[in-house]
């Protein structure tokens, strides 16, 4: 084993001699930078990262990061990270994708991998938009929206990220936005850090084919208002002079302001990431403009099982006592008969 | 049995059980099956079955049948029709009496020819009357009757006593074979270890049979069929799927790997997935995908991490995975797709046999997009061929696809146990550390093989992918590059040529008509190639195992014969594939889609025909 020094990378250590070919101004950009942010704050080997993506923008990640890296097909990295996590359960494997790619065409691995709690870090680049064929509509695209392929707007309702990761009893759903680098890091090392699936939903825009898209959110001007930064153990509240909540009126959540109606600071809901019961994980992803403030951080984080370990206690647990020890023992097991002796 | 019955010696025999699909005659034909090859005769079997789990109760569609040819020399095949016919139902003689021989032994279920049952499978009367089985030595017995008279002292209730009635008519054959119980009777003490009423039951209704066999003076004469003498060795009974799974787990050991199986249940595949699965002891993962999709690329997920990787599916599952076995084409990652070939195309007859995706093996990929095609021959062999798939993909960097059939998955037959000690070296192209800097598609010169860098090696770090690469694994549209990365990556299956065997013919090196058969056919051919070398006609034959690439002495083989046919159970894919390899021969076509494998009668007839024009 190398010295631990040699694991205290500098970001120019971890960039491939692959030149990156994102457009300019694209939010990816940013995630690239904060990604090898985060390795160098997780101090690992880089040869234990493993970089598994489909097809998209997004999924040209692994060619620029100098890790082990797999630019699978569309929709499938999930199944591919998968066979990599269960034949090597001690890499730490990332899949990189997009709305398209991991909820359109690959939809299924996505909701089949969070049920199996399979320990990988899926980085969900969501700009609600087919970039790279050049703008059609996504599975996450708003009602509505015109695109090349719906030019008389869409008339189909988006999927919520959060929503299936809550749907397939995911064990960790975060989210944080491409423009902000000390959140989006310190949410990857989490994720990383995190056993089990770890889905982060990154709102990225598509500088070409949908500019702007959450600026009605994460603009300058009105993220303060409409985006809630939840943090573990700290009181859910938001707005420029901090002054806002979030407060449970019977099912549902409410967005209080502290001070009017009789409401105090301690009225204002806590939020508790390692809550089992994922009830209000639920209805905090769900949060939409403008009844609600979009929810960042780190909505979920509960221990689970995974995959790997199950399948690790169970072939320990068999091979202890095992009559079958070898392929010899294998072929020789159950009715033999010998001839000609 | 008294010593006053007689015993005729008989070469083989084909015995059919048939019935209901919930009458119990895959047991019964397998419990038959494993007893005469412990006895040491040579048998191939052909369970067929329908795709229903419980298709109607009655009918035609709803029978299960469970064919074996046992002999006291080599045995080819299932054999074209039957000595000894079993039917449960009247349904069962409808679905089989086209295949029972002049003057065979017919034992059917009196207490099941009730009027429904007989009008259910489509006779006004009698069905033994109107299937003109006079000529047949045709034994009626009261199965159920006898059945609740054996066990009226069990305490079972009546569904468990009549679930025993397979064994009735088990115990019947014994008797009919001159085989003894015993090992059939162990068979239930350890099955039924924790229910010994079962395990009794089954044996007692077993002697019954047995016993009321030797009451019968019409079932007379005892047939004797003697060993066949296989060369010496240990032995056991084993079908394809079982070998297969087998295969790869021997080739795993071999090569020092890891065993990893990602696959999605599918007839009849479904078996290789189920004996992976109970194989924790030796540390095979496998994980049932949640589609055929997701089990391709967790293979090759797997195959990248560094672990033997397979997948196991049937032909409308191939179809799924094609687009990720161009990833590992382009990739170049071992991994080995068994496909256990099916009727199709679509659903198609998902649980008969047939040989028509040989065309998608071969081409069923976007681009130019060659992989290794191997079919195995016998049910034991592919156990062999699993092996070889396994160590192809392994030392070459390929996808490889290994061919099997309905047929093969769940026929058995004897096979002598090999020792791990004899079986071929595995030696993956591992990349050394000293690689600097690691290239990930620079090739060794002589097979054109790329070195396999596994996660966690450190120095070793490179990005692959499906997009064209240049040599040092740079992403790259270049017209140049492009084609020259293409005519490697052909030329790289094409040298997997060093590890191909010669084409071997059985027979006359040289002669009139060389039939040419592949994979799982063989069998059927060579018994009919055998009559008719034993009639004097110069016929010879030659099955392929290594379809791409071919055996390198094809041509040269060939070329010694005047006629050359391929025979093969498709509108002749195989026959295209030589014509596109190996033209200028004129090859005639002797073809068959129905699911079922070729009879020795249509071989032969197909044969003489074509002599006949020489």
């Amino acid at each position: 084993m190398a010295a631990l020094d040699s694991y205290q990378y500098t970001a120019e250590d971890l960039k491939s001699p692959q030149e990156v070919r994102w457009c300019p101004g694209c939010g990816n950009h940013a995630v690239l930078n904060a990604v090898r942010k985060a390795l160098i704050e997780l101090g690992m080997p880089r040869e234990q990262y493993v970089f598994v993506s489909g097809i998209g923008c997004s999924s040209r990640f692994p060619y620029y990061m100098n890790t082990y890296g797999f630019h699978g097909i569309h929709g499938r990295a999930a199944a591919i990270a998968s066979g990599i996590c269960i034949a090597n359960p001690g890499l730490s494997v990332w899949q990189i994708t997009g709305d398209g790619d991991a909820l359109a065409i690959g939809g299924n691995h996505f909701i089949h991998v969070i049920r199996r709690n399979i320990n990988m870090n899926i980085l969900l680049f969501n700009n609600q938009i087919y970039g790279m064929t050049k703008g059609q509509y996504s599975p996450t695209s708003e009602k509505g929206l015109v695109t090349r392929t719906s030019p008389f707007g869409t008339i189909e309702k988006p999927f919520s990220v959060g929503e299936l990761v809550m749907g397939g009893q995911g064990t960790f759903f975060a989210r944080t936005a491409d423009y902000n680098m000390s959140l989006s890091t310190g949410i990857y090392v989490e994720a990383a850090r995190h056993r089990g699936t770890s889905v982060v939903e990154v709102l990225q825009n598509c500088v070409i084919f949908n500019d702007g898209i959450h600026d009605v959110v994460t603009g300058r001007e009105v993220r303060d208002e409409r985006t809630i930064v939840l943090r573990h153990g700290q009181p859910m509240i938001f707005g420029k002079e901090g002054d806002k909540g979030l407060v449970l009126d019977g099912y549902r959540l409410k967005v209080v302001k502290i001070g009017e109606n009789g409401i105090s600071a301690g009225d204002i809901l806590v939020h508790d990431k390692k809550e089992a019961d994922p009830a209000i994980h639920y209805l905090l992803a769900a949060m939409r403009y403008p009844e609600y403030p979009v929810a960042l951080g780190v909505i979920r984080s509960v221990e689970g099982k995974t995959y790997e370990d199950g399948l690790e206690e169970q072939i320990t647990d068999i091979r202890k006592g095992a009559e079958i020890k070898s392929a010899d023992d294998l072929l020789n097991s159950g009715p033999v008969w010998e001839t000609g002796h | 049995m008294a010593k006053s019955v007689k015993v005729v010696s008989k070469e083989k025999a084909v015995i059919l059980f048939s019935g209901d699909s919930g009458d119990g005659m895959q047991l019964t034909g397998t419990l038959f099956s494993d007893s005469a090859a412990h006895y040491g005769n040579d048998l191939i079997t052909f369970p067929d079955y329908p795709a229903e789990i419980r298709a109607p109760q009655g009918t035609v569609g709803g029978v299960s049948g469970f064919q074996i040819h046992l002999g006291n020399s080599v045995i080819d095949s299932p054999g074209d029709s039957a000595d000894v016919l079993v039917a449960m139902n009247p349904a069962a003689i409808r679905a089989n009496a086209s295949r029972v021989k002049a003057g065979a032994i017919v034992i059917y279920d009196r207490d099941n020819f009730t009027s429904r049952n007989i009008e259910k499978a489509g006779y006004t009367a009698d069905p033994v009357a109107e299937e003109k089985l006079e000529n047949c030595k045709v034994i009626a017995v009261p199965v159920s009757s006898m059945v609740k008279e054996a066990l009226q002292d069990s305490g079972l209730d009546s569904r468990l006593v009549l679930r025993t009635k397979n064994m009735f008519v088990l115990g019947m054959v014994y008797w009919l074979f001159d085989r003894k119980l015993n090992f059939t009777e162990e068979f239930f003490d350890t099955k039924f270890a924790d229910r010994p009423e079962i395990a009794k039951a089954n044996k007692t209704v077993l002697r019954a049979g047995y016993d009321y066999a030797g009451s019968l003076e019409e079932l007379a004469p005892v047939i004797s069929i003697a060993p066949a003498g296989l060369p010496p060795g240990r032995y056991r009974n084993i079908n394809g799927n079982t070998a297969t799974a087998w295969g790869f787990m021997a080739a795993a050991e071999k090569a020092g790997l890891d065993l990893f199986v990602g696959s999605y249940p599918i007839t009849p595949a479904t078996g290789i997935l189920e004996e992976f699965a109970a194989r924790r002891d030796l540390g095979v993962r496998t994980f049932q995908a949640e589609d055929e999709i997701a089990g391709m690329c967790a293979a090759l997920g797997a195959a990248f991490a560094g672990s033997l990787a397979v997948t196991s599916t049937s032909g409308p599952g191939l179809a799924l995975k094609s687009e990720a076995i161009g990833l590992a084409v382009m990739a170049e990652l071992p991994v080995v797709i068994v496909n256990v070939q099916r009727g199709g195309p679509s659903t198609g007859l998902p649980t008969k046999t047939e040989q028509a995706d040989l065309m998608q093996a071969l081409y069923g990929r976007n681009g130019e997009s060659p992989v290794v095609v191997l079919a195995a021959g016998s049910p034991s062999d592919c156990f062999r061929f699993a092996y070889e798939a396994a160590r192809i993909a392994l030392e070459h960097m390929t996808p490889v696809i290994l061919l099997t059939d309905g047929y093969l998955a769940n026929g058995s037959e004897p096979w002598k146990i090999p020792e791990m000690k004899d079986l071929p070296p595995i030696q993956p192209p591992f990349a050394s550390q000293d690689e600097q800097p690691f290239m990930p598609y620079r090739r060794n010169s002589s097979t054109l093989v790329r070195s396999w860098a596994v996660p966690g090696t450190a120095g070793l770090e490179h990005r692959i992918g499906g997009l064209e690469k240049t040599p040092e694994g740079i992403v790259s549209y270049s017209p140049e590059n492009h084609e020259s990365m293409v005519r490697l990556r052909a030329g790289k299956i094409a040298r997997v040529l060093e590890k191909v065997p010669d084409l071997q013919v059985y027979g006359e090196d040289s002669g009139d008509l060389l039939l040419a058969g592949w994979g799982g056919s063989g069998g059927y051919i060579v018994s009919a190639v055998k009559e008719l070398q034993s009639e004097g006609f110069s016929v010879s034959f030659a099955n392929f195992n290594y379809i791409n690439p071919l055996p390198g002495n094809v041509r040269e083989v060939f070329s010694r014969f005047r006629k050359i046919a391929v025979a093969e159970l498709n509108t002749g894919q195989f026959a295209a594939w030589l014509r596109s390899q190996c033209g200028g021969f004129g090859y005639e076509q002797i073809n068959k889609v129905q699911g079922l494998p070729f009879t020795t009668k249509e071989i032969r007839e197909k044969c003489l025909k074509i002599l006949e024009d020489i």
